[in-house]
């Protein structure tokens, strides 16, 4: 990504040897001219093992504990790419590495939620709601963070990528869906003025059907349509390897083309690998590598406001450090936060590893957590959209305090 | 038989007109409209016109007592020529199961893909199958709770045989329960080889002779976490571990077993824990395979159990945030009837809450569209189009990949975008864009002699005009004839149930 983050660092020297070095204050000043701030999170739902996304290849245990599916440490065949002297990356993510070594993306290992459930249902809403034990949040924290944004807000200020709307963004603030694929790009739902007008008036009341309507009537006649422009542009090349690089492709151009879009979600199934998880390549490997690619397209896509966007990939929960006998893995607990984007401090591994061996696993069985995932969000949000701590304990009530170690994960 | 039934039915049709009328025998149109809308896929035009003549307490228990109900002639001949649909699961596999090498040489790649194309006709059938009785049945509370119940026990159609059994699933462990007990219910779905490969116990197995356990709790924890206690059901990881044990060896035969050619779920000692176990605080007696349905019938007879199944059901048939008095209501009923579903229904149904609750319940996907079909009255001699509309809207019939199976609250399902697609689809389908009139058999033929038919909006007024909210009946008035139709199915009346 050349010059992809000209806004906030300053390019020292020229050619190969080119020196990046973060900006003080002015740099600051510099983005907020560039243009909003986005954030995009990315769920994937059924918990994705973290353990073979960032490989802890230095840990014996680990490779005690999953005589089948390790990842081989760097250097071997297969073998996982090296992030440091800790931790080494799934090969299937190799498109991604342009990115780690560009410095514009970092993983936080060991964090997850202080809720020990083992349940994906009662865990991804807890990811959603923003409240962990709390079930009966009836809002989701990306709604609230809307509400907390300065400035109007309008209908396409926050959207979600699919046919229903997630409980993350279910709340008061208006938001929009769109489902990204081949279809996203069909004409309006109704022909004729005439019965368009019909409708605007039957759907012109204050009830949550009422509202829904309106925001998902301007939405499409906001989005759409540049979409389907650019479409027809974009297409002319060969389409990019894999649906969900497509719909981040899709995504990109979205955001990148309205400046009013500042939060994007995106949910991913299909990461509960209970059978045959495979190592290097197999099962979990087969949506990884589609996840890079697409993670990949995103940055590409997003072009010059990528300095201005962070991208949060995180799952409801990890899973055991040991393989099950289906040379799987099961539910368990700690697991890896990905952080991508311009103004990310990256090409390094966050977070307190806690270990491997017995004693410093969570029930003796699963990666203990040793970062909320609300604290990794709250530094966000705190760094990168300049929430002050009302606002974030808005958005996270009674959620602890990022600590220091997170206190420059971006270089705002 | 059914011919049968249907004079039993004139008969008593007969004897309601001699009997002096029921005080309330007239119920309002809206009433009327609440029972089709919740214990139907809404109102046909038909059904609307016989629940205002016979009353909906007559409905209501005819509904509740499906098998003296005459399905009608189109929907028994149709369902007729779904040729799979009887097969059982182990012919099922035989015949389009994957490949198998046949000595020792291994299928090549053109046979598996041709077994493949030759195998897709069971699931398309099983899909066919479920869309045609949602619209054409009479026994309309039977659709509406095997489609409950199918959510309730979710399977997903693409995992491995899953797709050849996802049919034979609904046919042989959802819809023979489906107003009986509930045990009987779990019994059936925890025995059918398609949940235990869906939910991996086909991997779960401990063994006897020395070698390590191959554990896999997945089954364990949502028979417990989705099918019986619920998630605050108080219980345990080491309960989810035990379960786990006890399940050991519940497992499909392989595809050549010779020892049970027609048997496709079986239990298999060798793979079992026979050690001695103590779940959710009991000791448990029997040995083996009775050992799982010991461990069962603990669940389907749990508090626990009756208050998740009862939650569920209300919120069903009654609102998102169902009224906490009802539930109680109806878990006591539960247990009072060791767990008989249509006891517990008619308590339901008797009660003031779910008469109050008219128009609060936001349409699924499926039902929007199901609904939408019958209330129109259009023939259905291609349901593919429905199933591509209900896959648009976000729910893929069959194809919900999580145990825990589709929800039916707004929450889940009303979206900006989301009404944006409904209206598309009340629109084109009103102008009879929606093709599924056209006769699929028919050829080049059919194909050149269609015609869209649009929806007749006078058919829609008929059933839906005194009901109608004030602020719809206005725009709908204001609109010209042609507009009327979309314009009623894609309302905001029209949304709700």
């Amino acid at each position: 990504m050349p010059g992809a983050r000209l806004s906030r660092r300053l390019v020292v020297g020229a050619g190969a040897g080119a020196l990046l070095l973060p900006l003080g204050g002015g740099a600051w000043a510099a983005a907020a001219e560039g243009g909003p701030r986005r954030l995009i999170v990315i769920l994937l739902r059924g918990a994705v093992d973290g353990l073979n996304v960032v490989v802890p290849y230095a840990e014996p245990a680990y490779y005690a504990a999953r005589p089948t599916i390790a990842v081989g440490r760097p250097g071997t065949p297969d073998g996982a790419l090296p992030l440091d002297e800790r931790f080494a990356l799934h090969p299937a993510l190799a498109s991604l590495m342009p990115l780690w070594r560009d410095g514009g993306l970092a993983f936080l290992h060991a964090a997850g939620s202080p809720d020990p459930s083992r349940s994906h249902f009662e865990a991804q809403r807890y990811v959603e709601n923003g409240t962990p034990g709390r079930s009966t949040t009836a809002d989701g924290w990306m709604n609230r963070l809307l509400q907390a944004l300065p400035g109007p807000r309008g209908p396409t200020d926050a959207i979600s990528i699919g046919p229903t709307l997630p409980r993350i963004l279910i709340g008061r603030a208006p938001v929009a869906n769109l489902p990204l694929g081949p279809r996203a790009v069909e004409p309006a739902p109704v022909d004729g003025p005439q019965l368009a007008a019909a409708f605007d008036r039957l759907y012109a009341g204050a009830s949550v059907l009422d509202r829904a309507y309106r925001e998902g009537r301007s939405a499409r006649s906001e989005l759409i349509g540049a979409l389907a422009r650019e479409q027809q542009i974009a297409d002319a090349g060969a389409p990019p390897p894999s649906s969900f690089a497509r719909r981040a492709t899709q995504l990109a151009r979205l955001i990148a083309g309205d400046p009013r879009i500042r939060l994007a979600f995106v949910a991913l199934g299909g990461w509960d690998t209970h059978v045959d998880q495979g190592g290097a390549e197999g099962r979990l490997a087969n949506r990884l590598r589609p996840l890079g690619e697409g993670l990949a397209a995103l940055a590409r896509g997003l072009g010059g406001i990528w300095p201005d966007t962070v991208i949060v990939v995180l799952s409801e929960f990890g899973r055991t450090v040991h393989e099950n006998g289906d040379r799987g893995t099961d539910h368990g607990h700690g697991n890896v936060i990905w952080v991508a984007g311009g103004a990310v401090r990256g090409r390094r591994v966050y977070g307190d590893w806690p270990g491997l061996a017995p004693a410093q696993l969570h029930e003796r069985r699963d990666l203990a957590v040793t970062t909320d995932f609300r604290a990794v969000l709250s530094a966000i949000l705190r760094q990168h959209l300049s929430l002050d701590g009302r606002r974030l304990d808005a958005v996270f009530p009674g959620a602890p305090a990022s600590g220091a170690g997170l206190a420059k994960l971006l270089t705002t | 038989m059914a011919r049968r039934s249907a004079g039993i039915l004139a008969a008593a049709s007969l004897l309601l007109l001699l009997l002096p009328m029921r005080a309330n025998a007239i119920d309002s149109d809206s009433q009327v409209l609440h029972v089709l809308n919740r214990l139907a896929f809404g109102p046909t035009f038909d059904d609307f016109s016989y629940v205002k003549t016979v009353g909906v307490d007559r409905y209501i228990a005819e509904q509740l007592d499906p098998a003296n109900i005459a399905e009608p002639v189109e929907l028994r001949f149709r369902v007729a020529q779904l040729d799979t649909l009887g097969l059982g699961a182990a012919e099922l596999r035989q015949l389009y199961g994957p490949l198998r090498p046949v000595a020792g040489v291994k299928p090549s790649l053109d046979d598996i893909k041709a077994q493949q194309q030759r195998a897709s006709v069971v699931f398309r059938e099983a899909e066919e199958a479920r869309v045609l009785r949602a619209v054409l049945s009479r026994r309309q509370l039977e659709q509406v709770m095997v489609n409950f119940w199918f959510n309730h026990f979710n399977i997903f159609a693409g995992e491995g045989l899953d797709r050849i059994w996802v049919g034979n699933y609904e046919e042989r462990a959802i819809r023979p329960y489906a107003l009986g007990r509930f045990r009987d219910l779990l019994f059936a779905v925890a025995k059918h080889p398609a949940m235990l490969v869906y939910l991996d116990n086909t991997r779960n197995s401990a063994s006897a002779r020395g070698g390590e356990d191959r554990l896999n709790e997945n089954f364990a924890r949502e028979v417990m976490e989705l099918h019986t206690l619920g998630a605050d059901g108080g219980y345990t990881q080491g309960d989810v571990e035990t379960l786990a044990r006890v399940f050991t060896g519940w497992r499909v035969s392989p595809a050549d077993s010779g020892e049970l050619p027609g048997v496709a779920a079986v239990f298999e000692g060798a793979y079992h824990d026979y050690r001695p176990k103590v779940f959710l605080g009991r000791k448990l007696q029997a040995p083996g395979k009775q050992e799982g349905e010991e461990a069962l019938d603990i669940l389907a007879s749990s508090p626990q159990t009756a208050h998740h199944i009862a939650f569920e059901l209300a919120q069903y048939f009654v609102a998102d945030a169902p009224p906490p008095g009802l539930v109680d209501r109806l878990a006591a009923r539960f247990l009072a009837t060791a767990g008989d579903i249509r006891q517990v229904l008619r308590t339901l149904f008797d009660s003031p809450e779910f008469w109050a609750g008219a128009g609060q319940k936001y349409k699924t996907p499926y039902e929007f569209v199901i609904s939408a079909v019958r209330a129109a009255g259009a023939p259905v001699n291609n349901p593919r189009p429905l199933l591509a509309w209900i896959a648009r809207l976000g729910m893929p019939l069959y194809g919900c990949e999580t145990p825990d199976g589709y929800k039916n609250t707004a929450e889940a399902w009303l979206s900006p975008d989301a009404t944006m697609q409904r209206i598309a689809f009340a629109a084109a389908f009103a102008r009879g864009a929606v093709p599924v009139a056209m006769d699929r058999d028919g050829g080049l033929a059919a194909l050149a002699a269609y015609r869209p038919a649009a929806a007749d909006p006078k058919r829609l007024e008929a059933i839906f005009g005194s009901t109608l909210t004030p602020e719809t009946r206005t725009v709908v008035d204001a609109a010209a004839p042609k507009e009327r139709a979309a314009l009623i199915l894609g309302s905001p009346d029209f949304m709700r149930r």
